[in-house]
C-alpha cells in the first residue's frame, strides 16, 4: 500500500512544483518586458534568456545527481505517464522541428507536411508495438533487450553499432542548431557557441543522467510550447480574428491560393522572374571573384542612379537604386555572403509553388515519383519514430506498463501541439510575405524585413530586379529559418518575444542532444563495458564510467560539429532511416513473433543497415564524391527514391530476411520463449522478473 | 509459467485491437496520402481535404488511436487479472 501512497504523493508534488515554475517563468518574461520598456538593451535581453535558463537547468542537473544504477539509467522508473510525456516530447522535438519545420513548409507547401505526418504518426507503432513491452522488460537500453531476447553478444553488439551510428549523425546536427542559436542572439562566434551549448547540454546530464535529464527535459518543454505558440496565436489573431487559428487558416490558405495566381499572371512578376533567373546567373559567375564583381555592379548602379536623377524618375525608384548601392559590399567576405545569397533568387525563376496542391509536377511520371518519394519520408520518419533508442528508451523510465501505455498518448498530446501549429504558422507568415511585404515600396519595408535583411541575407535578400522601387514576390528570396525567428516581429510583438523565441529554440536543441549523449555513453558504458567488457563492475563503477564517457562523446561530437557538415534535414533523415532498418524489425518481430531467433536476428539487422547504407552512397552526392561514383544518380535509383528515403528498402529487407533465416534454423530455446510471454503480459502469476538493478 | 486459456484469450484481443487501429492508422496515413490530390478536390472548414487531413486531420486521429489503445489496454488487463498492482 505505502507504494501506491508514495507514487500518487509523486505526482502531486511535481504537479504542484512545474505550476510554480510555469508562473515563475512567465513572471520573468514579464518583467523583461517591462525592463524593455524602461529601456532595457536588446542583447541584454537576448544574455538573460541565454544564461538564465542555462543556469536553470544546471540547477535542476545538479539537485538530481545521483550514484545509483536504476536512477542514473531509468530515473529510478518512477516518472508518471504525463510527465514521461512532456519530457519525450522536449527528448523528441529537435533544433531541426522548432526551427526549420514551419520554414520547410513554407517553401515547399503541401510536400513538407511528410516530415509532419511522419513525426507524429510514428508514435502510433511505439504505443502499438514496442512502448509497454519494453517497459515490461525493463532494463536499461535497447541493445539490453535485443541482447536477452536473442541471446550471445554478436546481436548486442549490432545494436550498439547502430545505436551509436544513428544517435551520433543526430547529436552533430543538434550541436549544430545549439551554436547557431547562441551565436545568433549573443554575438558570439560559432564556435564559441556551440562549446556554451555544450556546457550547458553537459549540466543537465553529466551528474545524474536519465534522471537528471528527464526534469530539466520537463522544464525545457515547458519553455519551448511556450515560446512556439505565443507568436503564433498572436499572428492568428491579425490574420483571422481567432485565436485558435489551427483550425481558422482555411480562408487565408484560399486567399493564398488567389495571390498564386494574381502573381503567375502578373506581366511585372514574369518580367522580375527573368530578371531573377538572370541575376542567379550572374551571382553563379560572380562568386569566382566576388569583389570585383561587388565593384563592377557598384559602378552600373551608380550611372543607373545618375540617369534616373537626370530623367527626373519618381523619388521612390531613386531611393530603391540608391539603396541597392548602398547594400552592395565590397568588403572580401560581406561579398562572398551578398553573391551567395544572390544566387538563391534562382528558385524566383518559376511561377510560385501551389501551396496546397500535393505533388506538383512537369509531367505525370513527375507527379507520380513527388507522390512516392513524399510517401517513402512519411514511411522511413514513423519507422524511425519507432527505432531510435533515445526515444525508446524513455518507456523504461514509468512506474509500470500501463503507465507506459498513457504514457505514449501524452507524449503524442505534446508533441502535437508543436506540429499541429507549424502548417498554419507557415500559412500565417506566407499571407503576410504575400500581402504586406510584396508591394511595398523599397523606400519603406515592413519593420521586421528591414531589419532582418541587413541581420543576414542567407535569411533574407530583397532585391529590386527591375528598378520598378516595389517589391515582387520574385525579388525576395527566403531562407526558411526566418520563419520561426521574425513571426515575433511580423506578429508586431516586442524584442522580449524574439528573446523567447530564441530561449525555446535553445531548449529545444539542448533537451535532443541530452537524451542522444546519454543513448550513446550508455550504450557504450553498459551494453559494451558491463555486460560484455567486465560484468563483475560494481554499481558505482558503472556509473562513473558512464559519466566519463559522456564526456568524452560529447567532446567528439562538438568537434565534428565545428566542421560545420552540411545538410542537416539530411543527417535527420539519414538517421532515421538506418534506425528504422537496424531496429524496427528485430525488436516487433521479437515481441510478436516467438519463432524469431538469433541468426534471423544477426542477419536480418545487417541486411536491413547495409542496404540502406548502400542505398544512401550511391544516391546521395556527398557520399558519391566520396567514393568517386560518376554515372548518374538516376541509374542507381530504385522507384526514383531519394536517398533520404532508403528505409523504405532497408525495413521490408530486415523483416523478410529475419523470418527467413530464423525459419531456416532451429527455433530459440525455451527460456527465450518465456521471455517473450513473460513481455507479453504486464503481471503474470509466478512470472520471471527481468528488471535490471 | 504455464498460459492459460485465459491468457491466450487476452492476447488475441490484444492482437485484434492492434490490428484495428493499424488499419486506421495506414488509412489515414498511406491512403490518405495517395489519393491527397483527389481529395483536395473536397473543401472542408475552409480547406481543401487533402491538405487539412496532411497537416492536422491525420495528427488528431494518431492522437487519438493511441489514446484508445491505451484505455482498452489498460481495461483488458484488469478484465482478465494481469493487471500490475502497485500501480496507482
Amino acid at each position: 500500500m505505502s507504494a501506491v501512497v508514495s507514487h500518487r504523493d509523486f505526482n502531486a508534488q511535481l504537479k504542484k512544483y512545474y505550476s510554480f515554475y510555469t508562473g515563475g517563468f512567465i513572471l520573468f518574461v514579464l518583467a523583461l518586458a517591462v525592463g524593455e520598456q524602461m529601456g532595457m538593451s536588446r542583447a541584454w535581453i537576448g544574455y538573460w534568456f541565454l544564461f538564465s535558463t542555462i543556469a536553470l537547468y544546471a540547477a535542476i542537473g545538479i539537485m538530481s545527481r545521483t550514484v545509483d544504477a536504476a536512477e542514473y539509467y531509468v530515473a529510478g522508473r518512477r516518472v508518471p505517464a504525463f510527465f514521461n510525456g512532456m519530457a519525450t516530447g522536449a527528448d523528441w522535438m529537435s533544433a531541426a522541428s522548432f526551427i526549420g519545420m514551419a520554414g520547410t513548409l513554407y517553401l515547399a507547401g503541401f510536400d513538407g507536411l511528410s516530415f509532419v505526418m511522419g513525426w507524429t504518426g510514428g508514435y502510433v507503432l511505439v504505443a502499438l508495438f514496442l512502448a509497454p513491452y519494453l517497459r515490461k522488460f525493463g532494463q536499461f537500453t535497447i541493445p539490453d533487450f535485443l541482447g536477452a531476447r536473442y541471446g550471445g553478444n554478436i546481436v548486442r553488439s549490432i545494436g550498439i553499432f547502430a545505436a551509436i551510428l544513428c544517435s551520433f549523425t543526430y547529436v552533430v546536427a543538434q550541436i549544430y542548431g545549439v551554436g547557431i542559436i547562441t551565436s545568433k542572439f549573443t554575438g558570439l562566434e560559432f564556435g564559441i557557441g556551440v562549446f556554451v551549448g555544450l556546457a550547458g547540454i553537459l549540466v543537465c546530464s553529466f551528474l545524474g543522467g536519465m534522471r537528471a535529464v528527464t526534469w530539466t527535459q520537463v522544464a525545457q518543454y515547458i519553455i519551448l510550447i511556450i515560446a512556439y505558440l505565443t507568436p503564433v496565436v498572436w499572428l492568428g489573431v491579425k490574420h483571422t480574428g481567432i485565436p485558435i487559428p489551427q483550425i481558422a487558416y482555411g480562408p487565408t490558405l484560399q486567399k493564398i491560393g488567389e495571390l498564386e495566381k494574381k502573381f503567375t499572371a502578373d506581366p511585372k512578376e514574369q518580367e522580375a522572374r527573368g530578371l531573377a533567373k538572370a541575376a542567379a546567373a550572374e551571382a553563379t559567375a560572380a562568386l569566382k571573384d566576388p569583389v570585383k564583381a561587388a565593384t563592377e555592379r557598384r559602378a552600373a548602379l551608380e550611372q543607373r542612379l545618375a540617369k534616373a536623377k537626370a530623367d527626373n524618375a519618381p523619388d521612390h525608384v531613386q531611393k530603391s537604386i540608391q539603396q541597392a548601392l548602398n547594400n552592395t559590399p565590397t568588403d572580401p567576405a560581406k561579398a562572398q555572403e551578398y553573391w551567395s545569397a544572390r544566387r538563391n533568387l534562382g528558385a524566383n525563376a518559376n511561377p510560385p509553388r501551389p501551396h496546397a496542391t500535393p505533388y506538383p509536377g512537369a509531367t505525370e511520371q513527375a507527379r507520380d515519383t513527388a507522390r512516392l518519394n513524399f510517401l517513402g519520408i512519411v514511411f522511413c520518419m514513423m519507422f524511425g519514430t519507432a527505432a531510435l533508442p533515445h526515444i525508446l528508451m524513455r518507456y523504461y523510465t514509468t512506474p509500470s506498463v500501463r503507465q507506459a501505455r498513457t504514457s505514449v498518448f501524452w507524449s503524442l498530446f505534446f508533441i502535437f501541439m508543436l506540429y499541429f501549429t507549424a502548417p498554419c504558422l507557415a500559412v500565417l507568415a506566407k499571407y503576410d510575405v504575400y500581402s504586406y511585404l510584396v508591394g511595398s515600396q523599397f523606400a519603406q519595408l515592413p519593420a521586421w524585413a528591414a531589419a532582418w535583411r541587413q541581420v543576414d541575407p542567407a535569411l533574407l535578400t530583397i532585391t529590386d530586379l527591375n528598378f520598378d522601387g516595389i517589391v515582387q514576390l520574385a525579388e525576395i528570396a527566403i531562407g526558411g529559418d526566418i520563419i520561426v525567428l521574425a513571426t515575433p516581429e511580423i506578429a508586431g510583438l516586442p524584442y522580449v518575444v524574439s528573446g523567447l523565441v530564441a530561449a525555446g529554440g535553445l531548449a529545444a536543441a539542448l533537451s535532443t542532444a541530452d537524451g542522444l549523449l546519454l543513448t550513446i555513453a550508455n550504450a557504450l558504458s553498459h551494453d559494451l563495458y558491463y555486460k560484455m567488457l567486465d560484468p563483475k563492475a560494481s554499481t558505482a563503477r558503472r556509473v562513473t564510467v558512464s559519466k566519463v564517457l559522456l564526456l568524452v562523446v560529447a567532446i567528439v561530437a562538438a568537434w565534428v560539429t565545428s566542421y560545420k557538415p552540411g545538410n542537416i534535414l539530411f543527417l535527420v533523415g539519414a538517421a532515421f532511416s538506418l534506425a528504422a532498418s537496424a531496429f524496427f524489425p528485430a525488436l516487433v518481430l521479437g515481441i510478436f513473433w516467438k519463432r524469431a531467433n538469433k541468426w534471423g536476428a544477426i542477419v536480418g539487422m545487417v541486411a536491413g543497415l547495409a542496404i540502406c547504407m548502400y542505398y544512401m552512397s550511391v544516391t546521395y552526392p556527398f557520399f558519391r564524391d566520396l567514393l568517386g561514383i560518376t554515372a548518374p544518380i538516376a541509374s542507381y535509383q530504385w522507384f526514383g527514391i531519394n536517398a533520404i528515403s532508403a528505409g523504405v528498402f532497408g525495413v521490408p529487407v530486415g523483416l523478410l530476411t529475419i523470418f527467413i533465416v530464423s525459419l531456416l534454423t532451429p527455433e530459440p530455446e525455451r527460456q527465450v520463449q518465456e521471455l517473450v510471454e513473460h513481455v507479453r503480459y504486464p503481471n503474470l502469476a509466478g512470472d520471471i522478473d527481468t528488471r535490471a538493478t | 509459467m504455464q498460459l492459460t486459456e485465459r491468457h491466450q484469450e487476452y492476447w488475441r484481443k490484444n492482437l485484434t485491437i492492434t490490428a484495428i487501429l493499424l488499419v486506421v492508422w495506414f488509412i489515414v496515413t498511406f491512403v490518405e496520402g495517395w489519393y491527397a490530390r483527389e481529395l483536395n478536390s473536397v473543401t472542408f472548414l475552409g480547406f481543401p481535404l487533402g491538405f487539412y487531413m496532411s497537416a492536422q486531420g491525420s495528427l488528431v486521429i494518431y492522437v487519438v488511436i493511441i489514446g484508445i489503445y491505451a484505455r482498452y489496454m489498460n481495461k483488458l488487463d484488469k478484465v482478465y487479472d494481469v493487471h500490475e498492482g502497485e500501480d496507482e
